[in-house]
């Protein structure tokens, strides 16, 4: 850990009365900085918070947006509950994975792209709905995530949609 | 009727989420008659007297739940539950996203009222932008006097915090958000004792929806007897209702609470034009369906009782017959399997359960039995277990198999979906 990362850490732990509060906060903050969980990063929120390795898993574990295992640069959620369902995400998946070959629970070759079903993202009304790195993309058809992925190649920044 | 905006009265005005524009809709103006003309059992009361009801979907009346704090001087905290995520259900996106001064005002107010000097939001970790909006917001009501110490020359000081939640539905359940943001893994909590005597550290702890704190603005602005006039006589005020599926507008929509369901349709445009009402889910994968035969049903708090179901959160789902309610159904519970906590072994394993039964089904490979099983093991999550949760995960599949056992028979009868749709992933 750098000492800057440590340092923004242990201000984030003095802001919380109740220590173990800050123990969310910090991974978030170590997973934006290593791309994801690492053992490292477990075994340093566990040595900031005097937490053991286990009882920071147990954290980490019933999360679904901390990741254990390394995502691609530009991690895609697709929204699959009722509506978006209702609304073609489905197809949205299958192009993914048959237009641009990013499969779930993979990461490309070129270490770009990981995708992942998701529970409901509250963005029903535009349905299907999807976010890359946490912003926010709507009505999302196979057209637009061309765009969206061939923009990306070439180093656009995801910024998401406005609601 | 049509829509009635209250809460949503300036959500299209270009930089509504700055504070100069949102003070140009007239906005902070509550917070200074709260503030400078009233006292804190003043706000409580005109709350109380509004009849305001919990927007997240238990519909409890927020003016009581405030009156539970004890009088015992231990410091209050206020938590504002943004963990949105019912499906169906995307109104405190489009409050948090587009109206972040409306949610600071009403979290300035709410805790004077109560008298906490600590507020928390508890924001669901997706909405990222968000939090950058909210975090904007605040620091702008801090530099204007509004939040912070003094506000607005007062003695009154109040800090908030943005607390971002990582990726859980149960976390919507009042005494899990506070596990988690306590920093464990969220698992509701008994009940007694309520947030109110034990919250968050222990402390007395007020949690209140993001809606509804949205609502008291208005409510102190205009006062009690004219929020009354909207509404019914138990469902007092204006509700946002997000309505998806099968309509050619969906959207947020606000309307007087009462306002019939087949209104609230055909103002979010109506089912595309040759298609056939099949279902609607009301108020969120909680609830149970209505079917064409409740279209005229108001949609307030005890009328969707009365017709077996609940308003919930206001997260409509219009279904029309093109879409499969076995297909749907399932994937209900399939999310619901996803998302138990797991304390319970009920709604653990009775779950897991349901959702095999489903899938079965849903392949054409089920019987009648596997109805009977359904309808026993909904009966035995029920009631049974820790949290609504476990009454939740059942309201969908009971009711399906009420209303639509026909499409379930379909199934088994032709092998598979009689709309030939795939399985579900």
């Amino acid at each position: 850990m750098t000492a800057e990362l440590r340092a923004r850490c242990e201000a984030i732990r003095a802001e919380y009365p109740d220590a173990q509060s800050a123990l969310i906060p910090i991974l978030h903050t170590l997973q934006d900085a290593y791309g994801h969980l690492t053992d490292e990063a477990v075994d340093e929120a566990g040595e900031l918070m005097g937490m053991t390795r286990a009882a920071v898993e147990g954290v980490v574990s019933f999360y679904t947006l901390f990741k254990r295992h390394p995502k691609g640069k530009f991690h895609i959620q697709i929204c699959d509950n009722l509506s978006c369902c209702m609304m073609g995400s489905g197809d949205i998946v299958k192009h993914l994975e048959e237009r641009w070959g990013i499969r779930e629970g993979e990461v490309t070759d070129d270490g770009l792209f990981s995708v992942e079903r998701v529970e409901c993202l509250a963005a029903c009304g535009y349905a299907p709905a999807g976010q890359v790195n946490l912003r926010y993309y709507y009505r999302l058809t196979p057209e637009k995530i061309d765009e969206l992925i061939a923009g990306l190649r070439q180093g656009e920044v995801a910024s998401g949609e406005r609601v | 009727m049509s829509e009635c905006k209250v809460l949503l009265k300036h959500a299209d005005v270009p930089g509504i989420e700055t504070l100069s524009v949102y003070e140009s809709c007239g906005g902070y103006a509550a917070l200074k008659k709260a503030l400078l003309e009233m006292t804190p059992e003043a706000v409580q009361k005109e709350v109380l007297d509004s009849g305001l009801r919990g927007r997240g979907g238990a519909g409890f009346p927020t003016g009581r739940k405030w009156s539970f704090l004890p009088n015992d001087g231990r410091p209050r905290i206020l938590v504002c539950n943004a963990d949105e995520g019912e499906p169906g259900t995307f109104k405190d996106h489009l409050l948090i996203h587009r109206l972040p001064h409306l949610l600071v005002e009403g979290m300035v107010i709410s805790a004077y009222a109560i008298g906490a000097k600590r507020a928390y939001i508890y924001l669901r970790g997706e909405f990222l932008q968000g939090y950058e909006l909210l975090e904007e917001a605040m620091r702008e009501a801090s530099e204007k006097g509004y939040l912070g110490h003094h506000i607005l020359g007062t003695d009154y000081d109040l800090e908030i915090k943005l607390y971002r939640g990582a990726g859980a539905y149960i976390c919507g359940e009042e005494t899990a958000l506070l596990d988690s943001l306590e920093g464990r893994r969220g698992i509701p909590r008994m009940k007694p004792p309520f947030p109110a005597t034990a919250g968050l550290y222990g402390l007395p702890t007020v949690v209140n929806n993001v809606e509804t704190l949205t609502a008291v603005v208005p409510i102190l602005e205009k006062g009690a007897a004219w929020y009354r006039t909207m509404g019914t006589e138990k469902s007092p005020g204006t509700k946002i209702f997000s309505i998806s599926g099968s309509v050619q507008r969906p959207g947020n929509y606000e309307f007087t609470l009462g306002t019939p369901l087949s209104e609230m349709i055909e103002t979010a445009g109506g089912l595309p034009p040759g298609h056939t009402l099949k279902a609607v889910v009301p108020g969120g994968a909680s609830c149970a369906y209505l079917t064409e035969e409740h279209l005229d049903v108001p949609m307030d708090y005890e009328s969707l009782q009365a017709a077996g179901t609940m308003l919930g959160s206001g997260g409509m789902i219009v279904i029309d017959t093109t879409h499969c309610i076995v297909r749907l159904t399932k994937k209900a519970m399939s999310f619901f399997r996803h998302e138990s906590c797991g304390k319970c072994t009920p709604c653990r394993e009775g779950t897991l359960w349901m959702d095999q039964v489903l899938e079965r089904l849903e392949a054409g490979r089920g019987s009648e039995a596997d109805l009977d099983m359904l309808t026993d093991l909904s009966g035995n999550i029920a009631g049974r277990t820790f949290c609504a949760f476990g009454d939740a995960a059942v309201a969908m599949v009971a009711s399906s198999v009420k209303y639509f056992k026909e499409d379930y028979l379909a199934h088994f009868e032709l092998g598979g979906c009689p709309l030939e749709k795939e399985p579900v992933l």
